[in-house]
């Protein structure tokens, strides 16, 4: 924890580094069935609060999705949503990532699928989990993410004719200033940030 | 392959019909989105052939406020205010689920006397939740006695509420460490009235709805959905339920101690509208008895971490205008205590820090898994938070459930959603 009674920093930490290992046998089993059966699907992972995170190329994603639904000891029946993230510092910076819940057995992991915003293209998964499909749209619609294959990408928050993708990191959140007792007070966007 | 095109922004039929040759039978039908029964701002275009709808398309985004944005400019503490509005009929969940995930970042626990009174608000919420689905739906469907009744009872709950957290609804009261303060005297003694009241009224609208012929014509058999299905479309919740599958995360995946509580999990096989009623109220008897518990359990102790560098630095008391700051405490730090007095500034200016990594947190709430995926760079701020709202996912069965019916029963089916549009588009 960094300290919020001086002046901290104004930069952030580099994203986390992949642990040596894994301390939960069932995701380890799970990040050894994946290798063995997709080979170098996994580019990295993580495991940071109990929770697995999987990166994994978007070449894979849909051989990876189907394995973890379909073989018996994955069982990853339901996909719980589909959600996106922006990380300018990264070269692939638009993040799907995925949620995937296995009823069977109690577990829950994550895909992490990356991409650039010159190539925002991934494979849909609709025809594997047909849940996907409203959050692939929402995922289009904030982030620009192409989901190839989806029966219908259109936008689904925002307005048909919305120019940009509101989540982006560099799309600004917009406002006005507003005058307080003669002083002018910023946009949110526009106020001191600590990062 | 030339594909063609429809759109929805409507035009004159003939001149749609003559470009397209449409059967003469075949009407599209535009169905909101401001339309009463559709349970706020959503929209559904049907294809209709006489009376059967043969094609059902659900537009939503009406309601988008950009609250996940929003969220990414405030502090953590303060990104409470916005997810209470997310889905305003379950306020505590939003809270919940996010305050849980802040906390999941941060290593911390809540002290019992937050996590019991959390579980206490949230059991609270799911009866009210399920309170404007019966008044709503008894509304959609014609009966609006049980509109009245089912509001008059959900007011027991607001007051509750107002007295525990000082306002009826967007409470901003569960907050990352805890709660904002203790409740008040005579709360839980305002509880326990409620809950003797509770099952007699419930009584009642058994006796009004159950046996009549009407509501079970216009709700037996109607908005099929099968476990496949639902489990195919996400959808949880009640409806999953209602297809037999006892899937609730209080049991499954316990969070703030539920797995010690006697509850059980109603579920019901007809797969339809009537059992969803069936199970709604069932749920609510359940959350009577989750909230006996809790007021049971009640122990005095603090409400909020102790770590000084996650809690407000507040001592609330009584003071002339109702709440605030006890006047000891800004004597204290506004005379003799300058560190106390920087402290408190920039915990409240800049707020506290969360570290670098992602949690996504899972919580049942009245109409399905809630969940919070949240995304921390290590900053002051949330870097992205999603909600996974459940309307939003029950939503997409929509036409699972409605086409190949009449569009009477396109009502009863959407009410039994329980949708709520502040969720939806957030």
């Amino acid at each position: 924890m960094s300290d919020t009674s001086g002046m901290p920093s104004m930069t952030s930490p580099p994203p986390r580094e992949q642990p040596a290992e894994i301390d939960n046998p069932a995701y380890a089993e799970i990040v050894a069935a994946l290798e063995a059966a997709v080979p170098g699907a996994v580019e990295k992972f993580d495991h940071y609060r109990g929770e697995l995170t999987l990166h994994v190329g978007r070449d894979d994603i849909l051989d990876v999705c189907r394995l973890l639904r379909d073989d018996e000891a994955m069982r990853f029946e339901t996909l719980s949503g589909v959600s996106g993230v922006d990380y300018p510092v990264e070269e692939r910076r638009l993040h799907a990532v995925y949620h995937l819940l296995s009823m069977t057995h109690l577990r829950r992991i994550r895909l992490e699928v990356a991409v650039t915003v010159e190539d925002p293209h991934i494979p849909s998964v609709v025809d594997i989990y047909p849940t996907a499909d409203w959050h692939e749209r929402e995922t289009w619609d904030f982030f620009g993410i192409v989901f190839d294959g989806h029966p219908g990408l259109t936008r689904i928050e925002m307005p048909d004719d919305w120019e940009g993708h509101p989540q982006r990191k560099d799309y600004p959140l917009g406002g006005v200033p507003v005058e307080y007792k003669g002083a002018q007070i910023p946009p949110p966007d526009q106020r001191r940030s600590f990062a | 392959m030339t594909e063609t095109v429809y759109n929805v922004s409507g035009g004159d039929w003939d001149d749609e019909i003559a470009e397209r040759g449409f059967n003469e039978e075949r009407i599209v039908l535009n169905m909101g989105p401001q339309h009463p029964s559709t349970h706020g701002v959503l929209r559904m275009v049907l294809e209709l052939e006489g009376e059967t709808v043969t094609a059902n398309r659900v537009v939503v985004g009406y309601l988008h406020t950009g609250i996940e944005k929003n969220l990414e400019y405030r502090n953590w503490t303060q990104g409470v205010t916005y997810v209470t509005r997310m889905d305003y009929l379950s306020n505590f969940f939003n809270e919940s689920v996010y305050c849980l995930g802040v906390e999941k970042l941060l290593g911390i626990e809540v002290p019992p006397r937050a996590t019991v009174m959390r579980v206490m608000l949230m059991e609270l919420e799911r009866i009210a939740s399920h309170l404007v689905w019966l008044a709503t739906t008894g509304l959609e469907l014609g009966a609006i006695s049980v509109m009245l009744y089912g509001w008059r009872e959900r007011e027991l709950i607001l007051d509750i509420k107002e007295l525990i957290t000082g306002l009826r609804m967007n409470n901003a009261y569960i907050r990352p460490g805890g709660l904002a303060s203790d409740m008040p005297v005579g709360a839980e003694e305002k509880v326990r009235e409620f809950l003797r009241e509770m099952p007699k009224r419930l009584r009642e609208y058994e006796n009004l709805l159950s046996g009549s012929p009407i509501w079970q014509a216009r709700t037996q058999g109607i908005g099929y959905l099968d476990v496949d299905s639902c489990i195919a479309l996400g959808v949880t919740g009640p409806i999953l339920r209602s297809a037999g599958m006892a899937w609730d995360i209080r049991k499954a995946e316990p969070y703030c101690g539920y797995e010690t509580y006697e509850f059980d999990v109603p579920t019901t096989d007809t797969c339809d509208v009537w059992g969803r009623y069936l199970l709604r109220l069932a749920e609510i008897r359940e959350s009577l008895r989750i909230v006996e518990q809790a007021v049971d359990r009640l122990e005095p102790g603090p409400v909020m971490v102790e770590d000084k560098k996650i809690a407000w630095p507040a001592q609330l008391a009584l003071g002339p205008d109702g709440l605030g700051n006890s006047l000891d405490y800004i004597r204290k730090i506004m005379g003799t205590s300058m560190e106390a007095l920087i402290h408190h500034f920039k915990l409240v200016t800049e707020g506290f820090r969360v570290p670098p990594g992602q949690v996504y947190v899972p919580i049942e709430s009245p109409r399905g898994e809630l969940a919070a995926h949240i995304v921390s760079d290590g900053g002051s701020r949330p870097y992205r938070v999603h909600m996974r709202d459940p309307s939003f996912v029950n939503l997409q069965a929509v036409p699972a459930l409605t086409e190949g019916g009449l569009i009477a029963d396109v009502i009863a089916a959407v009410a039994s959603v329980d949708p709520v549009m502040g969720g939806v588009d957030r």
